[in-house]
């Protein structure tokens, strides 16, 4: 590894290299370390759905942006709120309702139900837009995923749908983002895999919020009604094609496989004590109580 | 009673139907752009209550324009009270829902929503008829003194809070 020519040393092998040297320090413990570390391989491997459950534990790629030691620290207080409220699994698309005292409402407790248009940031960062239609008024709230202030996440209806964000449902007819306050939470069977909607929006006529007909998107059926030959043009100027064969592009905007592996590895445990917990409670909920009829 | 509602919605959607394909003949005469993200003078708004005069307004078509604000940077936010020119009037109003981005928890809008008020702080119009920010109650509080207009008024005919 050392004699690998300078330009092969990638960050993240260099980081391998540096640790190892600490590591063995002492030559006797040496190899008693290597041992204690394959064998915390092979027990902490964590599923890789998890990147898609918890895409938060992933810090953000950019290498300015990095700083191990802080990204370790906010796992540890993400593991922390996760053990106060359930955050459950869910993805864009899915419909959500979330419970957070207000200072402002009058019971000081808000209830806001809507879909998922869009989930970013990392670490304690991390945040995702909820959308819904009331009284024929389009609202959007922000939350904030590890705000200390949210009392309650819950997960109406657990789907995904066919592009990364919905930002278009601001654009699209409101009887696509119009959901029912008392929607009852659908219950889905242990271990099915999460259903993509393949729901097909119908945007309004322009003037848009953004340039849709340039972002490739699969969820929206009638782009091309709107479009004139310029537009039509320009986007097929805009297109980036070679995109998908550009590899450095690609490192540069993901995190690797060895280094998510690492990073699920450490927190596995404990999230998959909380999985087991929630199903737990989940069969101690699923039992009614038979009311009184008479 | 439930075919009755069905009758209502069919035929209010079939309005509404109407009114795209006329914004549709419009937009293609107009030069026309999208709402304004920011509250500054000569900006268009909504009016959401039921007061004649906003009702009238915006069935013709042509909403109320921002022309002054009462603030000292000159843009508007939440709660903050603005002058507004409506069909050839001068009235004033206080926001109830913007477009622009919020903080956290703060709704965001699809339009930017107004409430007219006459000096005093009483609403022109008796009910409101879109969501209305929570943290409203807080922000028309604090800009309501003992001697001024009492904004208070307008929480009173919100029908919703988000």
């Amino acid at each position: 590894m050392m004699l690998a020519p300078s330009r092969l040393v990638t960050p993240s092998l260099l980081r391998q290299t540096v640790f190892t040297r600490v590591v063995t320090f002492s030559t006797k413990a040496a190899p008693k370390e290597k041992e204690q570390y394959s064998n915390k391989q092979t027990t902490n491997v964590a599923p890789t759905t998890y990147r898609f459950i918890y895409p938060e534990f992933l810090p953000d790629p950019k290498v300015e942006w990095r700083n191990p030691i802080r990204e370790k620290l906010e796992r540890l207080d993400m593991i922390d709120r996760r053990s106060q409220i359930d955050i459950p699994e869910f993805y864009v698309g899915s419909i959500l309702a979330v419970t957070s005292s207000d200072p402002h409402a009058a019971g000081k407790v808000s209830r806001f139900v809507g879909i998922c248009i869009q989930r970013e940031r990392c670490g304690l960062r991390a945040r995702f837009i909820l959308r819904n239609v009331v009284d024929e008024q389009g609202v959007e709230v922000l939350y904030e995923m590890y705000d200390p202030t949210i009392q309650k996440i819950e997960v109406l209806r657990l789907e995904k749908r066919l592009d990364d964000h919905l930002l278009y449902l601001r654009d699209a007819l409101p009887e696509y983002s119009t959901f029912d306050t008392n929607m009852e939470p659908e219950v889905m069977e242990d271990g099915a895999p999460v259903p993509v909607n393949d729901i097909q929006v119908r945007l309004r006529p322009r003037p848009w919020l953004e340039r849709w007909e340039r972002q490739n998107l699969k969820g929206v059926s009638n782009i091309d009604e709107y479009l004139t030959d310029k537009r039509r043009r320009t986007a097929k100027e805009h297109e980036k094609p070679w995109e998908k064969y550009d590899l450095m592009k690609q490192y540069r905007s993901t995190i690797p496989e060895e280094e998510q592996k690492e990073i699920y590895a450490e927190v596995y445990s404990q999230l998959h004590q909380m999985e087991l917990q929630r199903k737990r409670n989940k069969r101690k909920r699923s039992f009614v109580k038979p009311t009184k009829l008479a | 009673m439930s075919f009755l509602l069905k009758t209502l919605k069919s035929t209010s959607v079939a309005n509404a139907v109407n009114a795209v394909g006329q914004a549709q003949m419009q937009a293609k005469l107009l030069h026309t752009t999208p709402v304004c993200y920011e509250i500054r003078k000569l900006a268009r708004l909504r009016v959401v209550d039921n007061s004649d005069l906003g009702k009238r307004a915006m069935a013709e078509g042509r909403p109320p324009r921002c022309i002054h604000v009462y603030n000292k940077r000159g843009i508007g936010l939440v709660g903050d009270k603005v002058l507004v020119a409506i069909k050839g009037q001068m009235k004033k109003g206080i926001l109830v829902g913007l477009k622009q981005k919020q903080k956290p928890k703060i709704p965001k809008f699809d339009s930017n929503n107004l409430v007219l008020i006459d000096d005093n702080g009483t609403p022109l119009g008796t009910r409101i008829h879109v969501p209305v920010p929570t943290i409203l109650r807080t922000i028309l509080k604090e800009k309501t003194q003992a001697k001024g207009a009492d904004y208070t008024k307008v929480l009173a005919i919100a029908s919703r809070f988000i």
